[in-house]
């Protein structure tokens, strides 16, 4: 496999995942706001934080409209829903040769749709059916990946880079909606606290998952060892972490890699989530981030430059 | 009421369809009883389904706009066919093979002995002055002795009926992608048709196209490693590119995937390190392929590819040089390359070429000027052309001058009535003029595609048909009557 179509797979992955994680999130805020006791609103600018594009931020307006906008329709925001899928069809566009026809043209029709709607999208009336569309298309572009495309080297480049995409942002997501979801007022606090929780598994679509693979109710512990530690949830830290693991392993010369892999499969089987108070949580997620850079940097080191890990590594 | 074809305003052309008592001909019956059973909304209904069709697949060409951008295009498609029998087809398969076969063995005799320049058939000062000769080619044996593996010659109708050969392309033919995807929507929408017509499939070529490649190997292996080469995602035929690599199941690559270390063999950069590259389809250009011996600021090429096929360790198709018979001077001498090769009369007839480096020829050239099509010797895509009875006064003085400071780069053609086709126009059906690009391999087999590309120009009595200039494209069935 040529080292730029690998690298243009991985990143359209990569694009793929980003697009359908921004859009839960945006859905389940959104939904939100609807349970929220009136005088009560989410903090909008905490999404921005999430996808880490503070900077990239230009307006002073952090209310809902210009979030949305920014998350949804914004060209110039490389976060955007539709620069997220501009992109994945940019990298697919360029490896048209290996990915199924029928991917290509889902993918295809999946860009066109969102930037016809995407400029209503930020709207109330507009928002669910364009966000659900597009997670589900999302979705179906990995079934039909799964169904049709060879489960050769390309597929394995990926699943590697689905999983990293998915674990970053499920680390973002716990990072910064477990701190500070609401506003801190005192009447608030007992009575919205499951809200919150709840909020944080539905931006995963893991709110059933939680209740059957938990039992239990929900609240921070529970939730934070499921979304981090559990085995069988697929958008929880472990298991991307342990698909990313299990495809490096059928790479060739993966050992480097795979070192850097078991090393972050560690930490997070290791922590003890239920002791971590807020600062330590963040802190943690700030180490599993730097670890899944390194992942990534081991990637295009070894595979995308087309030198080998052999050459690279000498 | 459906399509009434006495409405039909073929008159004073040769319309492939309808006859000029307004008759559906023998070979396009079923398909004109059936355009007769729909009203001109179903035409258009059709036609939006079509359209949606390729925006879905994502068929696209780009044109380069003048503030240096680029934009991909949908692929212009109308749903009307043009039909051929194969009867007739197969006179031209056979005409078409057999230009092909002079053409390779002109291009060898250039690169060699030149027994054609000796024996006065053809004259030798033309390749001093050929864009597309290359040097560096001179005493090259590319495998059995064909160095223009893929051929696209247009061919014409005029008004007398008769199909002519107007060019061959010879350096990087295109638009066989969308002949096959045409052929792709056109199911799609009229599903319908397919069941009353005997229609020949075309959707051999790609499997012919990588034996023709495979064919070419240097190593003998099983599975010989064969690469399509592009300049890049904003060329405009990047589509096709794509389209074929995925088609054969061999890699798309850029030149930055390639190197060519110091045992001059060609190699991949891929995950697991170098892979040795046997067969290299290029869509680049000669000039582009190797900075150590052409353009020396290319960056779409391969440092060391000459010195890899010089040496006999990669194959090139089509092979550099191959261009010097693509030359609009040089296909002026076509018929009598086959007399002179083959000993053969020329099946499919050229049109008649006045060539301005002849004096006399010149002279009627500059005269006629109003009546006839000038075209410069190297360009394509309908580049640089004049055509005298849609031309200016200014513009006619202008290749006036042209003409007569490089009289070698120019030829003259008569203006040809080129055929038309019914065509979908906002509900109704107008003749349009068509052209015909089918596509020649050739390495130890020649085949020839089902047909062509037809090529429509949309505006009314336009003849420019390239989808650069707004030109639009349609399927091509070539019906066999007697099945």
């Amino acid at each position: 496999m040529l080292a730029r179509v690998a690298e243009n797979i991985y990143w359209m992955a990569r694009y793929l995942e980003r697009a359908e994680n921004i859009a839960r999130l945006i859905s389940v805020t959104a939904n939100l706001t609807l349970d929220l006791p009136k005088g009560l609103k989410p903090i909008w600018s905490q999404l921005i934080a999430i996808t880490g594009a503070e900077a990239m931020y230009s307006s002073n307006d952090y209310d809902e409209r210009a979030v949305l906008k920014f998350l949804i329709s914004e060209p110039s925001s490389q976060v955007s829903i539709l620069s997220c899928l501009a992109s994945a069809r940019e990298n697919a566009r360029t490896i048209r040769d290996v990915i199924p026809r029928e991917v290509w043209e889902t993918m295809n029709s999946l860009y066109l749709y969102a930037k016809e709607q995407a400029p209503q999208a930020p709207s109330k009336r507009g928002r669910f059916t364009f966000l659900d569309e597009v997670i589900r298309q999302c979705q179906m572009l990995t079934g039909m990946l799964a169904g049709t495309m060879n489960h050769d080297a390309g597929y394995i480049f990926l699943r590697i880079g689905r999983y990293l995409e998915r674990a970053d942002m499920t680390s973002r997501i716990v990072d910064i909606r477990s701190s500070n979801l609401l506003p801190s007022t005192t009447a608030t606090v007992a009575t919205y606290e499951n809200l919150q929780w709840m909020s944080v598994l539905r931006s995963l679509s893991g709110y059933q998952m939680y209740r059957r693979a938990m039992q239990l109710r929900v609240q921070r512990t529970e939730v934070l060892r499921f979304l981090f530690q559990s085995d069988v949830f697929p958008r929880s830290l472990s298991f991307s972490i342990n698909s990313v693991n299990n495809a490096v392993g059928f790479l060739p010369n993966h050992e480097k890699a795979q070192l850097i892999v078991h090393r972050v499969k560690r930490q997070l089987d290791n922590a003890h989530i239920d002791k971590l108070k807020q600062a330590e949580l963040q802190m943690f997620v700030d180490q599993l981030q730097i670890g899944f850079a390194q992942i990534h940097d081991e990637l295009q080191l070894a595979y995308f430059s087309g030198l080998g890990s052999a050459v690279a590594a000498a | 009421m459906g399509i009434n074809w006495k409405e039909y305003e073929a008159a004073g052309l040769f319309d492939e369809m309808i006859d000029q008592r307004n008759k559906p001909r023998s070979v396009a019956k079923a398909l004109a009883k059936h355009l007769e059973t729909l009203e001109g909304s179903e035409l258009e209904q059709l036609q939006a389904s079509a359209d949606l069709t390729i925006k879905e697949m994502g068929i696209t060409f780009t044109v380069y706009n003048e503030s240096g951008g680029s934009i991909d295009r949908q692929w212009p498609f109308d749903i009307i066919p043009r039909v051929m029998s194969k009867r007739e087809w197969d006179r031209i398969d056979a005409g078409l093979k057999q230009r092909v076969r002079a053409l390779n063995m002109f291009i060898d005799d250039i690169y060699h002995d030149q027994k054609i320049v000796k024996d006065k058939v053809f004259p030798g000062d033309l390749l001093k002055k050929s864009k597309n000769f290359r040097k560096q080619c001179v005493g090259m044996n590319p495998k059995f002795g064909v160095w223009a593996h893929i051929c696209g010659s247009d061919l014409v109708r005029h008004s007398d009926g008769q199909v002519y050969v107007l060019e061959d392309n010879l350096r990087v033919p295109s638009g066989v992608s969308y002949l096959l995807e045409n052929r792709q929507v056109i199911k799609r929408v009229f599903a319908d048709l397919f069941g009353d017509y005997s229609i020949l499939p075309v959707d051999d070529y790609p499997s012919q196209l990588f034996d023709t490649l495979a064919a070419l190997s240097p190593r003998p292996a099983d599975y010989p490693q064969v690469a399509v080469l592009t300049p890049g995602i904003y060329n405009s035929a990047y589509f096709e590119h794509c389209y074929l690599a995925q088609q054969m199941g061999c890699e798309l690559v850029e030149g930055r995937d390639l190197v060519v270390p110091d045992d001059d063999c060609v190699y991949m950069k891929t995950i697991q390190g170098l892979k040795r590259v046997d067969v290299i389809y290029r869509r680049v250009d000669d000039l582009f392929l190797d900075p150590e011996v052409f353009n020396k600021d290319s960056t779409l090429g391969v440092p060391g590819l000459m010195r890899a096929w010089t040496k006999g360790n990669v194959s090139l198709a089509n092979a550099p040089g191959a261009g010097v018979a693509d030359d609009k001077v040089v296909y002026a001498f076509v018929p009598d390359m086959i007399k002179y090769y083959l000993g053969e009369e020329i099946i499919v007839p050229n049109v008649p070429t006045y060539l301005c480096m002849k004096e006399d020829e010149c002279k009627y050239v500059l005269e006629h000027l109003e009546e006839l099509v000038v075209k410069p010797a190297n360009e394509s895509g309908g580049y640089g052309m004049l055509i005298g009875p849609h031309s200016t006064k200014a513009e006619r003085e202008k290749f006036t001058q042209l003409i007569k400071d490089d009289p070698r780069n120019y030829i003259a053609q008569p203006t040809l009535n080129l055929s038309t086709v019914p065509t979908l126009i906002e509900g109704k059906l107008e003749p349009r003029h068509v052209d015909m690009r089918p596509f020649i391999l050739s390495s130890d087999q020649i085949h020839v595609t089902t047909g062509g590309l037809t090529r429509v120009a949309l505006r009314r009595g336009s003849l420019v048909v390239n989808s650069s200039q707004g030109g639009g494209s349609k399927d091509t069935w070539i019906i066999d009557e007697g099945a």
